[in-house]
């Protein structure tokens, strides 16, 4: 049951290129993260998989066949709405059954023992009986994943199923949804543009923008290895800091014109960016005289703290995380220096780090 | 037909939000108040809440063809009514006239609003044509469905004739002249109809379908289950406009019938119109009145109290 | 695929058909009404549809035999007057309900919603004996006073009113503008949709009246458009089928062409005032 993109593109008016020659391959029953900035076409992507948009050139398999042309029922799939799309006039139990009922393929003891067992997997039992506008968010967002698991398809596709929800309540369904789909063993193909939805559910995650593929990659992979500038600084918060260097000899580099650091790889260009994640870089309170930075500002977060630093050239502002018990404030003057643990890109924002020296470090 | 009848309610929302506007009782709001509701109020008073009392006074009485009142008789020209053949065939034949034309004006606005809410290529073009009506005025319609029903140069008597079938006398059989009334006032009537449930059918948020596309329903079973729920507030809503209406017709019947024949569309306004000013019964017409009050009261106020809730789920 | 594809051709196919057969249908009054209004009486009259004496001159007979412009002017008229003045007096009662405060608003306010209750076909008698008192029968006035204001705009209005925030009436309040100044220089813009909403209602409501025009009005100095074509199908020209649907067609189709500009505006304007 795998799900196959084969140089899929969706473009309005032939001008107008939403998706641009989207290659990829889902898993059985993996969880499959789309996520992007708005407007980059994930959802888009997850309505042509679903049949709701039609595609304009290339293919998509689902299970070996060739479903471009199908329509959306014969696809043996179910989807979980941004809005839920819940009928206000049907209750809670009604609207689980709303598909087994429309299909008429099955027994009406059969659709009573799914609906009830979905509703027991999210925990609804008891609100069967409710109309959706009795319901709280999270509530809503149960019912319409319990219409999910009623459904025999085995492929589930969610289009931003959590971002109608406040922030504590997005946690704890973010949960739920990851449980219930080890549980059932479903595949699941997940858009969203939070990247910590995308880092703490994903089999595999899918970077989009601009049209186009970025990446793909289990979470690790994207995050150590950022195939360019984007995927970087799209993932991590603070994100991460890209300033511009060039090389001094092979194993020094200078940033910024800020600082100097040694380097254990070899670096194939002169003038590059590096990107240093937030906690790879150090902070040092010094005299006005050695200092390479200016402290903006300090957010105190608990366990840590962000300093937000101006560095004395090129009006370039950085992120750091220090410990909670370092003591900076604003207007300090400080020196800043970085582990050995950054990115390198060139002027496309390629990354051009070498692997085994990242992995090693 | 755009219609300001004054039975064409809007529902009554929240009202909370009134006492928002709840500001400190002053002198002077007092003297903005009478200038602001003085002319209605005195317009209203004159022209529809004296009147009613009148005509209920008047259906109490014996009237000479003065339409002075001479003998006080209670409730006996009800009852004189109630047990006449004449009335009750009329009251028969308004609803008859009125179930007909609601129910194919609902079914065929619903069948129109349905199909030009696809999204097909060039489809506003059929919302255009469809909406025409909405631009006929009473007399328009009567003329040009009285020339398509005239047995001699009608158009349907020539369409009978080209194709060898009997002519059927439209407006001289009982049976045909109510179809005729019926069909012209269901034409009428629809292009208001057909856009009132389209606007409520465009409003049906796509992804209920969407949803439903892909749990596998069919477009016909969408349609009972998504879309007829959905819009049944509005529905409701039109149902209850075209009963009104349609039991207060009286021009298309005066145009096209004249309430015959044999008094086969005799409706229930054409009779307090004629009783009155024909017969000079205004007694009689008068209580003819005040049962067509009772019934547009009725369906108002079923209007008003379903209204209130606004929505049925 | 294929076959897929002709069926969804097939449906798209038959789709289109039902489109325009049900157009067809809807419209032939229309086309019927209008090819006849061209066509010379005798060729009508002897069943000759198909008649290549296409002329204008049922036009120019309506305009130049029959007082079809002098009813038009009338209508017009009367129609006007009542929409501007429904326009007043709805919305000073609507300002009155939602912004001023006083005794009895909750009472008065119910009287306005029975009022909505009570059809006006009901109350001919005694209407016809209060205008006739007051003499103003086969007037414009009789056509125009009873109508002055209507419970119905009041009511819609006042719906609308309901919406406009109430940081509106504080700004002004401190701004210091009295009701008279807030009623007409921020009210009523910021209701514009709603005023002309009803505007068009109390236009087209005017403009269709039949059964008070007809009691009250004998002759062509006052008479309303909708009798008028009454009265030219039903006296004068009997039989006269081409000047009749010429005449019919001369009102149809400047409202027509209103609508085709105005569609988008009407329905929105009208799911506003109906549903909502």
């Amino acid at each position: 049951m795998s799900t196959i993109l084969t140089n899929v593109s969706k473009s309005y008016d032939s001008d107008k290129t939403v998706l641009n020659d989207v290659t990829a391959e889902i898993q059985t029953g993996e969880f499959f993260v789309i996520v992007g900035p708005s407007g980059c076409g994930k959802s888009t992507l997850l309505r042509m998989i679903a049949g709701l948009t039609s595609i304009s050139e290339g293919e998509i398999h689902i299970d070996g066949q060739l479903v471009n042309d199908l329509p959306p029922k014969d696809r043996n799939l179910t989807m979980v709405f941004q809005s839920y799309a819940l009928f206000p006039f049907l209750s809670v139990w009604d609207n689980v059954a709303f598909g087994l009922k429309a299909r008429k393929s099955t027994s009406q003891s059969e659709i009573e023992e799914r609906v009830n067992e979905a509703l027991k997997m999210v925990n609804l039992e008891e609100l069967k009986d409710r109309k959706p506008r009795e319901l709280s968010g999270g509530q809503r967002q149960r019912v319409a994943l319990a219409r999910a698991v009623a459904s025999d398809a085995k492929i589930c596709l969610m289009d931003e199923p959590l971002s109608n929800l406040d922030a504590q309540l997005r946690i704890k369904m973010r949960q739920e949804i990851y449980a219930l789909q080890r549980k059932l063993g479903l595949t699941l193909i997940y858009v969203t543009h939070d990247q910590v939805e995308a880092m703490t559910m994903a089999d595999h995650i899918m970077v989009l923008h601009d049209s186009q593929v970025q990446q793909i990659g289990t979470p690790t992979e994207i995050y150590k290895h950022p195939a360019n500038e984007f995927v970087a600084s799209f993932f991590g918060v603070p994100p991460i800091n890209l300033l511009p260097a060039t090389k001094i000899n092979d194993q020094t580099i200078k940033v910024n014109d800020d600082f100097e650091m040694s380097i254990n790889q070899q670096v194939p260009e002169s003038e590059f960016q590096v990107g240093i994640r937030p906690n790879e870089l150090m902070l040092e309170k010094v005299d006005e005289l050695t200092a390479n930075a200016t402290v903006k500002s300090v957010e105190f977060l608990g366990d840590e703290k962000i300093v937000y630093a101006k560095m004395a050239h090129n009006d370039l502002e950085i992120a750091a995380i220090v410990a909670s018990d370092a003591e900076f404030k604003a207007y300090d003057t400080i020196l800043v220096s970085a582990t050995e643990k950054v990115l390198l890109f060139n002027h496309e924002g390629v990354n051009i780090t070498q692997m085994e020296a990242v992995v090693n470090a | 037909m755009l219609k300001t009848s004054t039975t064409d309610v809007v529902p009554e929302k929240n009202v909370q939000a009134k006492q928002r506007h709840g500001f400190r009782l002053t002198a002077k709001d007092k003297y903005f108040a009478s200038i602001f509701l003085g002319p209605s109020i005195l317009i209203l008073g004159l022209f529809v809440f004296y009147p009613m009392f009148k005509t209920l006074y008047i259906s109490m009485f014996l009237t000479n063809t003065l339409g002075k009142t001479t003998v006080y008789v209670g409730f006996q020209n009800y009852a004189k009514l109630i047990t006449s053949p004449d009335f009750i065939s009329s009251m028969w034949v308004t609803f008859i006239y009125v179930l007909a034309v609601t129910v194919l004006t609902i079914a065929l606005g619903l069948l129109l609003a349905n199909l030009s809410s696809q999204k097909l290529p060039g489809i506003s073009i059929f919302r255009t044509l469809y909406s025409v009506t909405m631009g006929v005025s009473v007399a328009v319609a009567a003329i040009f469905w009285l020339f398509i029903f005239n047995p001699s140069t009608g158009f349907f008597a020539l369409l009978s004739n080209w194709l060898n079938l009997p002519v059927v006398n439209w407006l001289t059989s009982p049976t045909n002249a109510m179809w005729a009334v019926i069909i012209t006032t269901v034409w009428m009537h629809l292009g208001f109809t057909f856009l009132i449930l389209l606007g409520a059918i465009e409003s049906v948020p796509s992804t209920l379908y969407e949803a439903a596309d892909v749990e596998g329903a069919s477009p016909r079973y969408q349609f009972f289950h998504i879309t007829i729920p959905m819009i049944s507030p509005t529905l409701f809503f039109v149902s209850t406009i075209t009963i009104i209406d349609a039991f207060k017709s009286f021009g298309l019947i005066d145009l096209i019938t004249k309430g015959g024949p044999t008094n086969a569309t005799n409706m229930l306004v054409y009779r307090i119109y004629k009783d009155a000013f024909y017969s000079g019964n205004y007694a009689k017409s008068s209580a003819e009145a005040i049962i067509l009050t009772v019934i547009i009261a009725f369906f108002t106020l079923l209007q008003f109290k379903f209204l209130e809730k606004k929505v049925n789920y | 695929m294929t076959q897929i594809d002709e069926r969804a051709a097939l449906k798209k196919f038959l789709n289109y058909l039902l489109l325009i057969v049900l157009a067809i249908i809807i419209l032939a009054p229309f086309f019927i009404g209008i090819w006849t209004s061209f066509l010379p009486t005798m060729d009508i009259a002897k069943g000759n549809l198909f008649s290549t004496n296409i002329s204008f001159d049922n036009y120019v007979a309506a305009f130049t035999k029959t007082p079809i412009l002098r009813y038009l002017l009338n209508t017009l008229v009367i129609s006007t007057i009542t929409m501007i003045a429904q326009l007043i007096f709805c919305s000073m009662s609507a300002y009155a309900f939602v912004f001023l405060k006083f005794k009895y608003r909750k009472t008065i306010f119910t009287l306005f919603l029975i009022t909505m209750m009570l059809p006006f076909e009901a109350e001919i008698i005694p209407n016809f004996a209060t205008v006739k008192q007051m003499g103003l029968l086969d007037n414009y006035a009789v056509l125009i006073v009873p109508f002055l204001t209507s419970a119905f705009g009041t009511f819609m209005l006042r719906q609308s009113f309901m919406q406009t925030p109430i940081e509106l009436k504080e700004a002004s309040d401190i701004e210091g503008l009295n009701h008279f100044q807030f009623y007409w220089n921020i009210v009523l813009p910021y209701n514009k949709i709603s005023m002309i909403t009803l505007g068009a209602y109390s236009f087209l409501g005017s403009w269709n009246q039949y059964l008070w025009p007809m009691l009250t009005t004998f002759s062509n100095n006052s008479r309303m458009i909708q009798n008028g074509l009454k009265q030219l199908q039903s006296e004068e020209t009997f039989n006269d089928w081409g000047m009749i649907q010429a005449s019919a067609a001369i009102i149809v189709i400047p409202t027509i062409i209103v609508l085709f500009i105005g569609q988008h505006y009407f329905k929105s304007g009208m799911n506003e005032g109906a549903v909502k």
